[in-house]
């Protein structure tokens, strides 16, 4: 199972990437000009025209179609929008999408394993019951992604630092605590199984994908 | 919930960002790290008309420089590439040994790891949250106790504005509309010196709801020469007290400079604690912070 970029909705037409309408120009766009911008996600080339308040958590939800985001208190307090900027856990409500315009997003759908199924965070919170409602999970599987390829053999006590950002009302935590211990083993059992995220390369099929995120 | 709309700048120079900074203003607002603007747009607290977003002048601005006496940082260094200099086990020791650290004044790096939580250091930049000005902020305190500086551009030429004038009120800040805070100066601290930085919060990652930056140096003897402290969260701006006199010589009694510090603060009640519960954790965190940043200095001094 590969990610299923939506191209239902082709609007914004010979849009070149890197040209980002009149930002660059040196003239000041009004209020409510569209952009052309595009965004990696999860390894698929996107061009999407959106207006320059467009928060990066409702582009990826509203205009690539990809829910796998949750939105949940948007001021960047509960951290269930968190996506991977570059590799880097990022709160995706807190970030307008122009401004991260060129760069590459990993989302909760990014995280799934080499061969489309679970992931080894997402198997490890399923194996622990590190989830419940499931509201806040996508929030966690990316911070925790994240975290254990900059720490693959973390403390339990690491492994609470790292998730303090993210709010659950369900677990109580600590269950979720387990499953990042055991997604910590099952990555080291899979022989550097996280490292495949980071890699830019080896594209799924998916020709680049034109949103019109006009709304 | 969304943003208000905004025209949307997004300048290729630093000074291509002056010159849309002047043509507006105050009507024009900078996003850098976003993490406290964004919020405020959000919740439609804020509505700029114009929003510069200075993510691409990394090239100018995304710049760390050291050397003997300071560190500037840049506009765009975020919060997570300070943070990560201090190591884990810092509750124990500064770790001067440690060469990646050295670079930056340990109070610095210490203070930074109390910034929110990782993921919002990643984005959060050290001169956003001074420009903010958010008296339950830690850095702040950290630019106040330090004797630091901030550097803001215009098109008029460059100023640099030293901390005691920067921050003159909750949220406010020296910052004229058409300026742009560029870089921000930390000074390192003097030789048989040690530092601590300890606040106390409802959650790991909230504001503070009172925090201390402690600086303690020792003369040729071992024996206390001064110690100041910046407290945050107990007034409109980042309070300095001097706690020398009570704690100089050989006897360092620190429940006495928390007492001293307790008289020098004046902390509001909010919804998040009482003024007398703030004033207490005044006490309580004078304690703390200066029992480690005394061991520190003597350790740097070679008297552990």
């Amino acid at each position: 199972m590969t990610p299923e970029p939506d191209t239902r909705l082709v609007g914004a037409t010979a849009v070149t990437p890197g040209d980002s309408g009149t930002a660059d120009r040196g003239t000041v766009p009004a209020a409510g000009d569209l952009f052309d911008i595009t965004l990696r996600v999860n390894r698929v080339p996107y061009t999407v025209r959106v207006p320059a308040r467009r928060l990066l958590s409702d582009c990826l939800r509203h205009d690539l179609k990809l829910t796998g985001t949750h939105v949940g208190c948007e001021h960047g307090v509960c951290g269930a929008c968190t996506v991977l900027l570059d590799g880097e856990p990022v709160r995706s409500c807190l970030l307008l999408a122009v401004t991260v315009d060129g760069q590459s997003v990993t989302t909760m759908e990014g995280c799934r394993g080499p061969d489309g199924g679970l992931g080894p965070v997402q198997r490890a919170f399923m194996e622990c019951h590190g989830l419940q409602c499931g509201f806040c999970t996508p929030g966690f599987v990316t911070t925790v992604t994240a975290f254990l390829a900059e720490n693959p053999d973390p403390t339990e006590e690491q492994a609470r630092e790292a998730i303090g950002g993210n709010l659950c009302r369900c677990t109580g935590y600590q269950n979720i605590v387990k499953s990042v211990l055991r997604a910590a083993e099952l990555i080291r059992a899979a022989d550097g199984g996280a490292g495949h995220l980071r890699e830019p390369g080896s594209t799924n099929g998916n020709g680049p994908v034109t949103v019109d995120g006009e709304a | 919930m969304k943003p208000p709309s905004f025209g949307y700048h997004r300048p290729q120079t630093v000074a291509e960002a002056l010159s849309v900074l002047a043509r507006y203003g105050p009507d024009a607002k900078v996003l850098a790290g976003g993490q406290s603007l964004i919020p405020l747009l959000n919740m439609r607290l804020a509505a700029p008309k114009v929003l510069v977003d200075i993510n691409r002048l990394g090239a100018e601005l995304d710049r760390l420089d050291e050397d003997e006496q300071a560190v500037r940082v840049g506009a765009l260094v975020r919060h997570a590439r300070l943070a990560r200099r201090t190591p884990s086990t810092s509750t124990t020791g500064t770790s001067m040994a440690d060469a990646a650290e050295a670079s930056i004044p340990p109070l610095l790096a210490e203070a930074t790891r109390y910034v929110a939580h990782p993921t919002i250091r990643n984005r959060g930049t050290t001169v956003g949250s001074l420009v903010h000005a958010d008296p339950a902020a830690e850095l702040p305190a950290v630019l106040l106790l330090c004797g630091g500086s901030v550097e803001l551009a215009s098109v008029h030429g460059t100023r640099t504005v030293p901390a005691e004038q920067f921050f003159v009120g909750p949220l406010q800040s020296a910052l004229a509309p058409g300026e742009l805070a560029v870089a921000a100066t930390f000074p390192r601290p003097p030789a048989r010196s040690g530092s601590a930085f300890r606040e106390v919060s409802r959650r790991a990652g909230d504001y503070a709801l009172v925090g201390v930056a402690l600086q303690v140096a020792l003369d040729g003897d071992g024996q206390v020469a001064s110690a100041r402290a910046a407290y945050l969260s107990v007034g409109p701006t980042p309070v300095l007290v001097d706690l020398t006199d009570a704690v100089h010589g050989s006897t360092v009694d620190w429940e006495d400079a928390g007492r001293l510090a307790q008289s020098q603060v004046e902390p509001d009640d909010d919804i998040h604690a009482s003024a007398a519960y703030r004033r207490h954790l005044v006490g309580v965190l004078t304690r703390r912070a200066g029992e480690v940043a005394l061991a520190r200095a003597r350790e740097a001094s070679g008297d552990a």
